[in-house]
């Protein structure tokens, strides 16, 4: 299994997701690096990412749109705070409006990633911190689509054995 | 985190920092308890016992209401468990993203040079 913790700080809102991959630490890298290996990543499989911009350096922006089923569009953006190749980065994570300015009513979180290679394989730390319970609950009532997504998966996978 | 979350969680620790407000909070939470009914169960006065129901009614560890003459305190975590709820909803989307990063490094898991 990919996943090997997961923690929560309910007094700041703080998601703590530590995972390994049976890859070198650039290979890891590499995934964030490449637009078009992130895009494969990023949204659910029923809402592909598709992006836009990127520039993976302090400053930088990656923007990114996923479409939903119906071809609607729900852009995002990425605001660099930090790079450390291949050690991991830091962002500030974000709606966008149809031209990727930022919507300000929406909420932001800081994502700190960082991969750490141990004989072969990565562990990669991801943390999300979300400034506050209402900024939460507003992402996930537009990534809640997603949660759905994985369950939906799961009873595939049980009826397909 | 802003100053007023900062407060929240201030208020919130320095609540749970003292056993009897954290036997207090544990009855509460177990069903609705007069201030007189807590304030038998320690040896203190029924004004001290009822400072501490009020930091913790200030830290929203607790709720009262008043009924004729009594003052009926309440647990509410029902804050604390909504951002719970929340995060491990979060969690899947994650949990989503880093599944589909395990299938692509396993197509090709060495990086092109």
């Amino acid at each position: 299994m990919p996943v090997t913790n997961v923690t929560h700080d309910l007094d700041t809102r703080t998601l703590t997701l530590t995972a390994e991959f049976a890859a070198p630490r650039e290979r890891i890298w590499q995934v964030y690096a490449d637009p078009r290996q992130l895009e494969k990543i990023w949204g659910p499989p029923t809402y592909p990412a598709t992006v836009v911009e990127h520039s993976l350096t302090p400053g930088g922006r990656v923007t990114y749109y996923m479409t939903s089923p119906e071809g609607e569009k729900y852009p995002g953006y990425w605001e660099i705070v930090s790079v450390d190749e291949p050690n991991g980065f830091v962002f500030r994570d974000g709606f966008a409006d149809e031209n990727y300015n930022p919507v300000e009513s929406m909420p932001v979180a800081t994502n700190t990633y960082t991969f750490e290679e141990r004989d072969g394989h990565t562990i990669a730390t991801y943390v999300g911190i979300y400034d506050s319970a209402e900024g939460l609950q507003k992402v996930l009532d537009m990534g809640v689509v997603e949660g759905a997504t994985g369950a939906i998966n799961q009873i595939d996978d049980l009826v397909s054995v | 985190m802003n100053d007023t979350d900062e407060d929240a969680a201030d208020a919130l620790f320095h609540a749970l920092a003292d056993r009897t407000r954290r036997d207090i909070v544990r009855r509460v939470l177990a069903g609705e308890h007069s201030v007189s009914a807590l304030a038998e169960n320690y040896d203190m006065s029924f004004a001290a016992v009822q400072k501490h129901v009020a930091v913790l009614e200030r830290a929203g560890l607790l709720t009262k209401r008043r009924q004729g003459r009594e003052q009926l305190a309440s647990g509410d975590v029902a804050a604390v468990r909504a951002v719970a709820g929340m995060l491990a909803e979060l969690e899947q989307i994650w949990r989503g993203r880093i599944g589909r990063i395990d299938d692509l490094i396993a197509i090709n898991p060495h990086p092109e040079v």
